[in-house]
């Protein structure tokens, strides 16, 4: 309207033809689909797939699969070489993208506009929890399937065991630390807490391995229960156990707490033991998440 | 539709908004108005459920929960700052349409006054636009929605005049849907608007029927004097019927009624030149 004008024209506008009978909603696929596109664009996920399949072209140009170690040669030796690697890799990745996800978009204003859509809490929250698993998991099953190509390809025997465990202990792996980067998002009130809690929790963890300090643990005779508990409770270790089991079944290279596990779960029982306690935690700790995003001020 | 009561919201227990209760029924078409921290803002957020508080808000009767996504499917909102969202524009126009009902068509015609080829930025990212672009598609995306109650939160501060004058001139057409418009420029939205509610510290202090008083079809007869002449002022008022005496330092003419707040809005932009103005308390009918 012309402030000249001192007339107001009012015409009738044309209205939608949607029935009003019928309420929109923002439905779960709809939600995966954004969310989906949304992180096929970032950076980190780009980042992340370069990461992920190039390591594993990385350890095939290498010529990794002819070495032997503890009697396993092929692809057995280049799955768990890659899966080692991909312990340290895959959480840190995980946890310190998703931590800022949330929280980011509450700062840069996005979480007001969007959460103005006709959508339920629910399935903003897990439709975002479920499209950032499948993402988080593809580059990897990516680089298994590339790994049994190449097997194929080279007459090796695929193990479709170790594939299968490892296919499934990265899926409890990735749901645990989706869980704790979503717990975190929700509760961080900054980007910068939200990253520092990442990444603390993460050393802890990591510090927290057979390697540092639980080997010191145990070389200083600490209560086995003690050491065992943390071993167990510590889901990079029961993925890293879980690993080794198939080609160290005595648990050799974690010493005589080894004797425990192996007394209390056997070899299946600690595989699924590796499977469904970090998946358990994960969903337990994305679910606490959900109720604290739910109950606070959303942005 | 809404019923709002005792609504209080704190932050570190500093209340944002207090006791502050309101009724809006279908219909009313609000100017929020209120100097920054009043808790407009606040307020639509408390109403968008974006944020936990003490108090009520009910909509149509029944006191609905937390965030009811029902009650935002029939809530468009455009909000004061534009999201850096990073999909493109034509991703969210999609979202739009599948997940809240916005009508594609609709959205094209919208955008198209408002200057804007959707075809053009479709694919690309929302946040590379510039600040109008945003702006634009953010109102296009609200007015293409089939909703009951618009909330606008300084809708045209990015826009350009000329896209500021379609963006009025689409509200005032869309007289299916209630509105709330928070905006600093009142005279630009006083044509729209029967009821002009103004906020200060959380609490209503003014709720103002316009049309009440100020009823279509009735006039003032207004009289100003200027310190001196000055042409612009001149051709402004001559736009709205005025006359000029010879010397062009005084005017007489007649303001519509319901036309007091925006001719109050044109005023104000010359309110260094005003010597002495007056408007007749008496209305008086002019053919």
């Amino acid at each position: 309207m012309n402030a000249m004008t001192p007339e107001p024209v009012l015409r009738e506008a044309p209205t939608s033809r949607r029935d009003p009978a019928v309420t929109p909603r923002t439905g779960l696929g709809l939600m995966l689909r954004l969310e989906l596109s949304e992180s096929l664009r970032s950076r980190w996920f780009h980042f992340y797939s370069f990461v992920a399949i190039g390591l594993m072209l990385l350890l095939i140009t290498t010529g990794i699969s002819e070495s032997r170690v503890l009697g396993f040669t092929g692809l057995s030796r280049l799955l768990v070489t890659y899966i080692q690697i991909m312990m340290a890799v895959l959480p840190l990745f995980i946890v310190v993208t998703t931590a800022r996800s949330m929280v980011g978009d509450r700062e840069a204003g996005n979480l007001e506009y969007m959460l103005a859509f006709p959508v339920s809490l629910r399935t903003w929250y897990w439709g975002r929890f479920l499209a950032r698993l499948m993402l988080v998991l593809s580059p990897i099953f990516a680089a298994l399937a590339l790994a049994a190509a190449y097997g194929a390809v080279m007459g090796h025997e695929v193990p479709w065991r170790h594939v299968g465990l490892y296919s499934g202990l990265v899926a409890a792996l990735a749901t645990c630390f989706l869980g704790i980067g979503f717990l975190i998002s929700s509760v961080s009130r900054s980007t910068e807490v939200a990253l520092g809690a990442s990444l603390l929790i993460w050393l802890t963890l990591v510090a927290f391995l057979d390697l540092l300090l639980l080997s010191i643990l145990i070389q200083q005779r600490f209560v086995p229960d003690f050491v065992i508990g943390i071993a167990l409770a510590n889901p990079l270790q029961s993925f890293r156990t879980a690993s080794m089991i198939l080609f160290d079944p005595q648990l050799i290279l974690l010493g005589p707490a080894s004797y425990v596990i192996l007394d209390h779960f056997g070899v299946a029982g600690y595989v699924a033991w590796a499977m469904a306690y970090p998946t358990a935690l994960g969903a337990a700790l994305a679910g606490l998440g959900y109720w604290r995003f739910s109950r606070g001020d959303l942005v | 539709m809404i019923t709002i009561d005792r609504l209080t919201k704190r932050f570190d227990r500093r209340a944002v908004l207090d006791e502050l209760t309101l009724s809006i029924a279908a219909g009313d078409r609000i100017a929020l108005i209120g100097s920054n921290g009043a808790g407009k803002t606040t307020l639509f957020r408390c109403l968008l459920g974006q944020y936990r508080h003490d108090g009520r808000v009910g909509f149509d009767g029944a006191g609905a929960g937390r965030r009811d996504a029902g009650a935002l499917a029939r809530i468009a909102f455009v909000p004061q700052l534009p999201p850096p969202l990073r999909m493109p524009v034509g991703e969210l126009l999609g979202f739009a349409e599948k997940g809240a009902g916005a009508d594609r068509a609709l959205m094209q015609a919208i955008a198209e006054r408002m200057g804007i080829d959707l075809d053009e930025v479709k694919k690309r990212p929302f946040y590379r636009l510039s600040g109008g672009q945003k702006q634009k598609i953010l109102v296009t995306v609200a007015l293409g929605r089939n909703a009951d109650l618009m909330i606008f939160d300084e809708p045209s501060a990015n826009l350009d005049p000329a896209a500021r004058a379609v963006f009025i001139d689409l509200l005032a057409e869309r007289r299916d849907a209630s509105m709330l418009i928070a905006s600093h420029r009142l005279e630009e939205v006083a044509p729209l608007v029967n009821r002009v509610i103004e906020m200060d510290r959380g609490r209503v202090v003014l709720d103002d029927a316009v049309m009440d008083r100020l009823k279509a079809g009735e006039f003032r007869r207004a009289e100003i004097v200027l310190s001196a002449p000055h042409a612009p002022f001149a051709l402004a008022l001559s736009g709205w019927g005025f006359e000029a005496n010879g010397a062009g330092t005084r005017f007489t003419g007649p303001v519509p009624a319901a036309e007091t707040f925006r001719f109050l809005g044109l005023l104000a932009r010359y309110g260094s030149l005003i010597e002495s103005l007056s408007l007749d308390q008496q209305p008086e009918r002019v053919n």
